[in-house]
C-alpha cells in the first residue's frame, strides 16, 4: 500500500562548490586532517599493548563447531583398525554433484573390499549427504578447511582421507559427533528385533 | 483356445480360457505381487504372495486358471495382513548386509519388504552355521536364500539339466507354538525355509554354466562369481541388444560402466536377461568379453584400401549384421567382387529347394512354436550344442506340455533322453538322412498325396514276412472224470505281416511307425527341427525338398535353424559365388589380407558388441542390437565408402534391406526392442514370406555311400561357437576332441590324453576329452577354437568326415 500522504524530503546538504579552486581546498582538507593519524596512533597502541583479539591465523586457528564440514575423513573400527567403509555406494548414489567415486572388489578373504576412493573436490559442495547416508559412519566430514594446494586433486584419494595407522594406534582417531552420527538419545529410540540366540 | 472375458479388479479383460491369472494379470498390467513364479515355467507355489480373491474363495494366481466370467480381486485387508506376514517370515535371519550385497537395488526381497511396509519382526528362530559355497560361475550363499525355488525350477523345466535341487538344512524343527501366531500360510513358508535349502545334484550333474539360476534369483543367494563387489546395480547402464553368437538372437542387457577410477572408457560389468521371457545359455552371459579397443591408424587402411583394389574375392562368415552384409553385396554390385560365405551359400541353396515343395520362402516355424508344440521330431543336429535354445524349448514342452520328442541323430545324447518323458531317439548313420525322413513321410503324409517314385521307391523296403506269434486259445478237454471242461491253452500261430527294412536300419521296432503315426495323430501342433548337418549334405537338395513336401503336406511346421547368427540373413541378402577368386580378403575368415574383429588381422573391425545393426534370427525376425563399447577405428563402412558405396552411416542400410527377399523398409531407431508384457517378441519386424505354387519335385534316397573307419563330427562344446567366445575368458570349454566313455576305453585313452586324427592327407593332434552326454563311436571335433582348422579339416562340407583316430 502506498501511503499517500507521504512525501519525497529533501536532504539538505551542504552547498559543493565546483570551481576548481574550492575542489583543491576541499582535497587538501581532506588529505591532511589529524583523523589520519589518529586511526594509527589506535594501531600504535594496541601494539605496544600486546592485547590484541586478532587470531593469529595461520598460526593459531578459532574452535569450529563439530558440525562444521570440511575435507572429508574415512575412519577405522575403534576395535580393529580395519576401514569402516564396506562399499555400500550409498554416498556415490546420494551425491547430488557427483564427486565420489569407488571401486570394489571379491577380496581373497571373500569379502567387498575398496579398491579406491575418490572425492573430486573441485566439484564438492560439502552438503554432507554423504555423511549422513554413511551406515557405518565411515565417511565424515572432518575439521580441516584449508584446501589450498598445488593439485586440484590433493585431499581426495582414500589414503588422504583414511585415518593414518599410526594416527589411529595412538588413539587419536576422534569420533564424529556432526552430520549423521547418532543422537546421543538413540539407544532408547531404536527398537530391538527379535533373535532368539 | 476359448476366448473368454474375466474381471480383474473390475477391469473386463479378454483372455485365452485356462490361461494362469497371474499371467493375465500381467498381461494387462496389473500388479500381483509373486516371487516363486516363473512365466514359461510349471507354478511351484513357494512363495504364496501371489493369492487373490476368484469369485469370493481364496486362490493362488500362479496356478490358478481362468474360467469366464471369473471375478478377482487382488488385494483385500485380510489378504494384505496374508501376506505382510509371509515378508515378515522371509525377513527372518536374512542378514541385514544389504551394503555389501550384489542384488541391492534390484533385490525383490528389499522391493517387496518395502512395498508390504515390514519395518518390525515379530517372529524368530536361532539361525544355524551354513556353508557359503562355490558353483563355478555361481556362488551360493545359503544365508541369503529365501527358498522360492526360482532356481531349481529353471534348471529343470526350462535349461534341462536339473542339476539343481532342495537338500534338508539340518535345523531343529519350529516351535510347536508358532502355529498359533501366524497366519496359516505364512506358517508353512517358514516350515519350509527352515526345512530345505538349495544343493546341487551330486551324481552326475551336468550343469553345463549357462548361469541361469543366478539370473532368476531374487535375492543375493545365487551371486555370478565373476561380477561379484565389482559394482552395484544402479551404477550400470543396460544397453538393449541382441546376442551375437548364435542363431537364436536372444535379447540380452548389456550392463555396462567405466571401468575405474583412473579410466574413464566403459566395460560391460555383466549380461543380464529378462528371465520370465528369454533364456541364455554360458555364451551368451559370459561371453561378452570380446571387445576390439584400436585407434584409426591410417597407414593400415591404406593397405587395406590397396588390398581391396586387388582383390577379386571377399570371403566373410555370419557374424556379421545384415547392414554390413548388405554393405558387401554393393560392393559386389559396384566392383565386381566375389562373395563367399560357405554356411549361408549351403543355406541359401538349401531354402531354395526348400521353397520349392513348401510353396512358401521361409520356414514356417519359429522358437516359440517349439514350447508350445506337443510333438517334435528333430533331425540333422546336435541341438543341445548347435543351439541351446532348440534345447531348452525341447526341455520345456517336454516338461510342461508332456510333448514326445523324437530326436534322430548320429548318435545318442544323453541329455536329450531325459528332456520328456516321451523321448525317443532315433539313430541314423551319417549321408542316411533321408531315410529318416522318407520313413516320417512314409509314416505320417497321407498315402494319396505322396509321389509315385517315393511310394515306389518306399515299398521296395516293404516285404511280407511271416511271423510267429502265441496265441491264447481256448480248449475244450475232457478231465479226469471224464467231464468236458475248458482250458486255456497257448498256441503258436504264424502271421503274415509287413516288414519295413528302413526301421531295421535305422535301428527301430517294426511297431515304432504305427506308433509314429497314432501319436502324430493325436497330437495339435506337431514341429520338425532341421539342424545344419542337413545343409552342407551331399544330397542337400533332395532333403531340402523333402522337407518342404513334409511342410506341405501335413500338419508338420518346419524349422529350419541357420548355422550361425546371421546365415539367414547373409543367405537373404547376398548373391554368394562358390568358388573363390585369386586374392582373397578375409572378414572375419581366412583370406590373403585379413580383416579382423578380434584384433589379429590386418586391419581391425568392431566386434559385434560395438556394433549396430539388425540381425536375422530363427525366427525370421529382424532384430536390431546396439553398441554397448565405443569403438576407436575403422569398419567396413568406411573402406566402402572409399570404394564408391556410400551411406553416412552403416544404420542407414536397414532401409535399403532387400524388400524381395521379405525385409521391410523401416528406419533402424525405429525398430523395437522388447518383449511385451505378455511374452511376445516383439522385436524388430519379422520378415514377409513369399507363397508360390508348390511342386512334388522330391525324390527317392541315395544311400550308396558310407564313411569308412572312425567318424568325426564337427561340433562345439557347449557354449562355444567361434572365435569370439574363444577368446572370453570366462567360457571354460575346452577345445579338442570329445568323445563317449566307451570309445575311450575301447581305445585305451584316457581324457586329456592327445590323440593324432588323420584325415585324408591332413593330420591334426589333439587333447581328447570325455563328453558325458555322448554316446557310441562317433567323436566330435570342436573348430571353434579355429576357422582354419574348419576350413582344412571340413572344407565347408559336410560335418561328419571318416578319419583314423591314433594315440600319440
Amino acid at each position: 500500500m502506498v501511503n499517500s500522504k507521504a512525501k519525497y524530503v529533501e536532504v539538505e546538504l551542504e552547498k559543493y562548490s565546483l570551481k576548481p579552486f574550492d575542489r583543491f581546498k576541499r582535497v587538501m582538507k581532506r588529505t591532511f586532517k589529524g583523523e589520519l593519524f589518529v586511526g594509527l596512533g589506535i594501531v600504535f597502541r594496541e601494539m605496544v599493548r600486546f592485547n590484541i583479539h586478532t587470531t593469529q591465523y595461520p598460526g593459531e586457528k578459532l574452535p569450529i563447531s563439530p558440525r562444521y564440514r570440511a575435507i572429508h575423513e574415512l575412519l577405522r573400527l575403534l576395535e580393529s583398525g580395519n576401514e569402516r567403509c564396506i562399499g555400500c555406494g550409498l554416498c556415490e548414489k546420494i551425491c547430488i554433484s557427483k564427486c565420489i567415486r569407488m571401486d570394489t572388489h571379491l577380496g581373497e578373504d571373500g569379502r567387498k573390499h575398496i579398491s579406491e576412493y575418490t572425492i573430486n573436490f573441485g566439484r564438492c559442495i560439502f552438503c554432507g549427504y554423504c555423511a549422513e547416508v554413511c551406515p557405518e559412519l565411515a565417511i565424515v566430514h572432518g575439521p580441516r578447511y584449508e584446501n589450498s594446494s598445488e593439485q586440484r586433486a590433493h585431499f581426495g584419494l582414500k589414503e588422504d582421507m583414511l585415518t593414518p595407522i599410526d594416527v589411529f594406534k595412538k588413539g587419536a582417531q576422534k569420533e564424529y559427533p556432526g552430520f549423521g552420527a547418532p543422537s546421543p538419545d538413540a539407544d532408547k529410540r531404536i527398537k530391538k528385533t527379535p533373535l532368539a540366540y | 483356445m476359448k476366448e473368454i472375458t474375466i474381471f480383474i479388479d473390475g477391469k473386463e479383460l479378454k483372455a485365452i480360457e485356462n490361461e494362469y491369472i497371474l499371467n493375465i494379470a500381467r498381461e494387462n498390467g496389473i500388479f500381483i505381487p509373486a516371487i516363486c513364479y516363473l512365466t514359461r515355467c510349471s507354478p511351484t507355489l513357494a512363495c504364496k504372495l501371489c493369492m487373490v480373491e476368484a469369485n469370493g474363495k481364496r486362490v493362488y494366481s500362479c496356478n490358478a486358471k481362468a474360467k469366464e466370467g471369473m471375478d478377482i480381486i487382488t488385494t483385500t485387508p485380510e489378504i494384505e495382513e496374508e501376506r505382510r506376514a509371509i515378508l515378515e517370515v522371509y525377513d527372518i535371519n536374512h542378514p541385514l548386509q544389504c551394503g555389501v550385497c550384489d542384488k541391492s537395488g534390484e533385490c525383490e526381497l528389499q522391493n517387496y519388504t518395502l512395498e508390504m511396509g515390514v519395518d518390525v519382526q515379530h517372529y524368530h528362530i536361532a539361525d544355524s552355521k551354513k556353508e557359503i559355497e562355490d558353483w563355478g560361475h555361481a556362488k551360493y550363499d545359503p544365508y541369503l536364500c529365501i527358498m522360492c525355488e526360482r532356481c531349481v525350477t529353471v534348471c529343470k523345466d526350462m535349461v534341462g539339466d536339473a542339476a539343481l535341487k532342495t537338500t534338508p538344512r539340518g535345523t531343529e524343527a519350529l516351535d510347536k507354538d508358532w502355529k498359533d501366531k501366524i497366519p496359516k500360510d505364512a506358517f508353512s513358508i517358514w516350515n519350509r525355509i527352515n526345512k530345505n535349502i538349495i544343493g546341487r545334484v551330486e551324481e552326475n550333474n551336468r550343469c553345463e554354466d549357462c548361469g541361469e539360476c543366478i539370473a532368476v534369483c531374487p535375492v543375493g543367494a545365487l551371486a555370478n562369481s565373476h561380477f561379484q563387489y565389482t559394482s552395484n546395480a544402479w551404477e550400470l547402464t543396460k544397453i538393449p541388444a541382441t546376442c551375437p553368437h548364435c542363431s537364436a538372437g536372444c535379447l540380452i542387457d548389456y550392463e555396462i560402466k567405466h571401468t575405474d577410477i583412473e579410466n574413464s572408457e566403459c566395460k560391460i560389468y555383466r549380461v543380464t536377461n529378462d528371465w520370465n521371457y528369454v533364456t541364455l545359455c554360458g555364451a551368451g552371459r559370459f561371453g561378452y568379453e570380446n571387445k576390439n579397443s584400436t585407434t584409426k591408424c591410417e597407414k593400415d587402411f591404406l593397405s587395406a584400401m590397396d588390398a581391396f583394389l586387388r582383390a577379386d574375392t571377399i570371403r566373410f562368415s555370419s557374424f556379421i549384421t545384415n547392414e554390413e552384409a548388405l554393405i558387401l553385396q554393393r560392393l559386389k554390385e559396384k566392383r565386381g567382387y566375389k562373395l563367399i560365405n560357405s554356411d549361408a551359400y549351403n543355406f541359401q541353396k538349401f531354402l531354395e529347394d526348400y521353397s520349392k515343395t513348401s510353396g512358401s520362402s521361409l520356414y514356417s516355424g519359429s522358437k516359440r512354436d517349439i514350447h508350445s508344440s506337443d510333438l517334435i521330431f528333430t533331425i540333422g543336429g546336435a541341438m543341445s550344442n548347435d543351439n541351446p535354445n532348440i534345447r531348452f524349448a525341447l526341455n520345456n514342452s517336454g516338461k510342461l506340455n508332456k510333448a514326445s520328442i523324437y530326436y534322430s541323430h548320429t548318435y545318442r545324447d544323453k541329455i536329450i533322453q531325459t528332456l520328456s518323458k516321451t523321448t525317443t531317439e532315433i539313430v541314423y548313420k551319417p549321408l542316411k538322412e533321408e531315410l529318416v525322413l522318407l520313413l516320417l513321410i512314409d509314416s505320417i503324409v497321407e498315402k494319396s498325396s505322396i509321389p509315385e517314385v517315393i511310394s515306389v521307391y518306399l515299398e521296395s523296403f516293404k516285404e511280407k514276412r511271416v511271423k510267429t506269434i502265441q496265441k491264447e486259445i481256448k480248449e475244450k478237454v475232457l478231465d479226469e472224470e471224464g467231464k468236458e471242461i475248458e482250458v486255456a491253452k497257448k498256441i503258436d500261430e504264424e502271421v503274415e505281416y509287413v516288414h519295413n527294412t528302413i526301421l531295421d536300419e535305422l535301428g527301430l521296432a517294426q511297431e515304432f511307425s504305427d506308433e509314429l503315426k497314432k501319436d502324430y495323430s493325436s497330437k495339435s501342433s506337431p514341429i520338425l527341427i532341421a539342424g545344419s548337418d542337413l545343409y552342407s549334405h551331399k544330397r542337400a537338395e533332395n532333403i531340402a525338398r523333402l522337407l518342404g513336401f513334409i511342410e506341405k503336406h501335413s500338419n508338420f511346421k518346419v524349422l529350419l535353424i541357420p548355422t550361425s547368427t546371421n546365415t539367414l540373413g547373409v543367405s537373404l541378402i547376398c548373391d554368394l559365388d562358390k568358388e573363390a577368386g585369386d586374392y582373397v580378403i578375409g572378414y572375419n575368415d581366412i583370406g590373403d589380407y585379413r580383416l579382423s574383429s578380434l584384433g589379429d588381422g590386418d586391419l581391425d573391425m568392431p566386434a559385434l558388441n560395438q556394433q549396430e545393426g539388425t540381425f536375422t534370427t530363427i525366427d525370421k525376425r529382424v532384430v536390431p542390437t546396439n553398441a554397448a563399447l565405443p569403438y576407436g577405428g575403422y569398419e567396413l563402412n568406411d573402406i566402402a565408402k572409399e570404394l564408391g558405396v556410400f551411406s553416412k552411416e552403416t544404420i542407414r542400410y536397414t532401409k535399403m534391406l532387400p524388400t524381395k527377399s521379405g525385409f521391410v523398409e523401416a528406419l533402424f531407431d525405429e525398430l523395437p526392442l522388447e518383449y511385451t508384457n505378455g511374452g511376445v517378441d516383439n522385436r524388430g519386424y519379422e520378415l514377409e514370406a513369399k507363397s508360390f505354387e508348390a511342386q512334388n519335385a522330391i525324390d527317392a534316397a541315395d544311400i550308396s555311400s558310407e564313411l569308412e573307419g572312425d567318424i568325426v563330427y564337427k561340433r562345439d562344446p557347449i557354449s562355444q561357437f567361434n572365435e569370439f567366445t574363444k577368446s572370453s575368458k570366462l567360457l571354460e570349454a575346452k577345445d579338442g576332441i570329445y568323445c563317449s566313455l566307451e570309445f575311450l576305453e575301447k581305445r585305451s585313452l584316457s581324457s586329456g590324453d592327445l590323440v593324432e586324427l588323420e584325415i585324408g592327407k591332413e593330420s591334426i593332434t589333439h587333447h581328447v576329452y570325455v563328453d558325458d552326454s555322448m554316446d557310441g563311436d562317433i567323436v566330435a571335433l570342436s573348430t571353434f577354437q579355429s576357422r582354419k582348422l574348419d576350413h582344412k579339416i571340413f572344407g565347408d562340407g559336410y560335418r561328419y568326415v571318416a578319419a583314423k583316430i591314433k594315440k600319440v
